[in-house]
């Protein structure tokens, strides 16, 4: 080639797309503005509205009884399901990241298939199971075992619409890690249980909380799934997001909102602890990072 | 690769049985036998009765409703979850944290939660509502209430899907076509969307996907009218609640189904996606 009659090549500035400062300025206020009308009102109204009527009110719509069991059993569910779905999703990370075996893909879209069904369906296939008219309804009855429009029901419910979120976050997880610690561990005499202890829960404890952390908020706020095989039964199977389509229901906005409260408080600590754990995280991934380059 | 059995790989890890023993109980009690119980339920209804259901005028239009506005929720999200994934991949500024947070609010908050601040907002004397009413457009208890609640509830979809891939786009490949003399516009129609487009396509998937299947956050503002404003969630628990089990168990299950699909097309832009990945390496 005649490099004689190539032109002086200069390097240009490093030029990214949208990065003139008008258009930058333009692109960033235009998504601001209306982010603070869809994502900040909807958010701020509730406290709003709640307050609107005064302190008072607001602490008087909270201790009505049935609200207080509402409460009181959202938590409950929470309480029960929570642990559950996190032994559920670290068997469910530890089995597919670490083995394999036939069928491993199929299980894992089996797991991921309530995020994309209608909370609805879910309820009604439930009733198609536990209900009179159900698989087991029959039998159940026979039995005298009430699943159906019970306690029961909700904790199947709640199980159903959050399995995939634990072992969603600790799936891509525990593969980018991989198994070489732990394969040490067990080759360097630790038992299974002191293995999981002091390499895996290590290794997987932000993501596993943050899985918590979304498990709980949607256990929390299920309406859907909950409402169909519930019953509705006020004070005795109403769940705090059904309490506050009652009170809707009910023209008592002053009381749907003042539950809202509650619910919208959780959403904004579950956004918090995932800021706190991201701060957390990324500082462990860049540590790891400078540990052991090339890793 | 030398041919073995999938069980020959040497096994130092221990757990194994317990671990697929306690997921696949939970997958199989949990997720499979529910699902099974409703396929089952709808096979058992016939293929005549079934068809009469799915085909009676207020079961069309409310899939007509749900899928319209699904559309028209999804189109929403298109544009600005877009722009949104657009400022958090490539602008720094201040807020950027909170903004990148707030993106789940709609997941965090309730649905019941959500549509209840939604028909507050678009009541007619709402904050929105009021001025929206004065040029003439009605939300609360319309199909366009449907579509705000479904836009609501869908929104982090697009930005989650497409965020890391710009994130991923190197700079380098845009500083080659500003040195081919490219514009601004032409570098994004021709290098930047074409990277995105699979994950793009399957965050508007996913939004739609959900958007179908909403169900709290629409039955507050929608003011739920038969033949207008009745989305199919709805309908299904209508049904149920006048024990017409074989047409809850019919729609359940037509809605089960166009899950599915929308999970394979999922599927299917997910693997373009990753060959696009791959071939770039």
């Amino acid at each position: 080639m005649d490099f004689k009659r190539l032109t002086p090549y200069r390097t240009p500035a490093t030029h990214r797309v949208g990065d003139q400062p008008l258009t930058r300025a333009l692109i960033i206020g235009a998504v601001l503005a209306a982010t603070l009308f869809v994502l900040i009102a909807p958010l701020a109204i509730i406290f709003i509205e709640a307050f609107s009527a005064g302190w008072r009110t607001y602490v008087a719509n909270l201790s009505d009884p049935t609200t207080q069991h509402a409460i009181f059993l959202t938590v409950l569910t929470a309480l029960l399901v929570v642990p559950v779905n996190i032994t559920f999703g670290i068997a469910a990370a530890w089995a597919v990241t670490r083995f394999r075996f036939p069928g491993k893909n199929l299980l894992i879209t089996l797991i991921e298939i309530p995020f994309s069904v209608s909370p609805i369906i879910a309820g009604v296939a439930y009733l198609f199971v536990y209900g009179a008219q159900g698989l087991f309804g029959p039998l159940l009855d026979q039995l005298g075992v009430k699943i159906m429009f019970a306690l029961p029901a909700i904790f199947l419910a709640s199980m159903f619409v959050t399995a995939p979120f634990v072992a969603r976050e600790l799936i891509p997880l525990m593969q980018v890690q991989g198994a070489d610690d732990e394969e040490a561990a067990i080759s360097l005499g630790a038992s299974g249980l002191r293995m999981f202890l002091s390499v895996t829960l290590p290794n997987i404890k932000w993501a596993l909380l943050y899985g918590a952390i979304l498990c709980n908020a949607r256990v929390m706020g299920e309406f859907g799934a909950v409402s169909v095989v519930s019953g509705n039964i006020r004070g005795v199977t109403n769940t705090l997001p059904l309490q506050i389509e009652l009170l809707y229901n009910d023209y008592n906005a002053a009381g749907a909102f003042a539950a809202a409260t509650v619910l919208a408080s959780l959403a904004v600590v579950t956004i918090l602890v995932r800021l706190a754990v991201e701060r957390f995280d990324d500082s462990r991934a860049e540590a790891k990072k400078r540990a052991r380059p090339g890793h | 690769m030398a041919v073995f059995s999938p069980f020959m790989k040497r096994r130092v890890l221990p757990g194994f049985p317990l671990a697929l023993g306690i997921t696949l109980a939970y997958a199989g009690v949990i997720i499979l036998l529910p699902l099974t119980a409703l396929v089952l339920k709808a096979f058992d209804i016939g293929w005549t009765q079934y068809w009469n259901i799915i085909t009676s005028p207020r079961t069309l239009a409310a899939f007509r409703v749900t899928f319209l506005c699904a559309a028209v929720a999804t189109a929403f999200n298109a544009v600005y979850g877009l722009a949104l994934a657009w400022v958090l991949a490539r602008y720094e500024f201040p807020g950027k944290r909170l903004l990148d947070a707030l993106v789940d609010v709609p997941f965090a908050l309730p649905t019941a939660v959500a549509g209840l601040a939604l028909a507050a907002l678009f009541a007619r004397n709402g904050w929105f509502g009021a001025p929206l009413e004065s040029i003439g457009i009605t939300v609360i208890f319309t199909p366009l209430g449907i579509a705000v609640a479904m836009a609501f509830t869908s929104i982090p979809f697009v930005v989650r899907q497409v965020q890391p891939v710009l994130e991923d786009i190197a700079p380098d490949v845009e500083e080659v076509a500003v040195t081919l003399g490219a514009s601004d516009i032409r570098i994004f129609r021709s290098v930047i969307f074409p990277a995105i487009l699979p994950a793009y396509l399957a965050g508007c998937a996913l939004a739609f996907s959900r958007a179908i299947g909403e169900f709290g956050a629409i039955i507050f503002i929608a003011g739920n009218l038969p033949n207008y404003s009745e989305i199919v969630a709805l309908l299904t628990f209508i049904r149920l609640e006048e024990y017409d089990y074989p047409a809850a168990a019919a729609i359940a299950a037509t809605l089960l189904f166009s899950a599915f699909v929308l999970l394979t097309v999922v599927n299917l832009l997910q693997a373009w996606h990753l060959r696009y990945v791959g071939r770039g390496d």
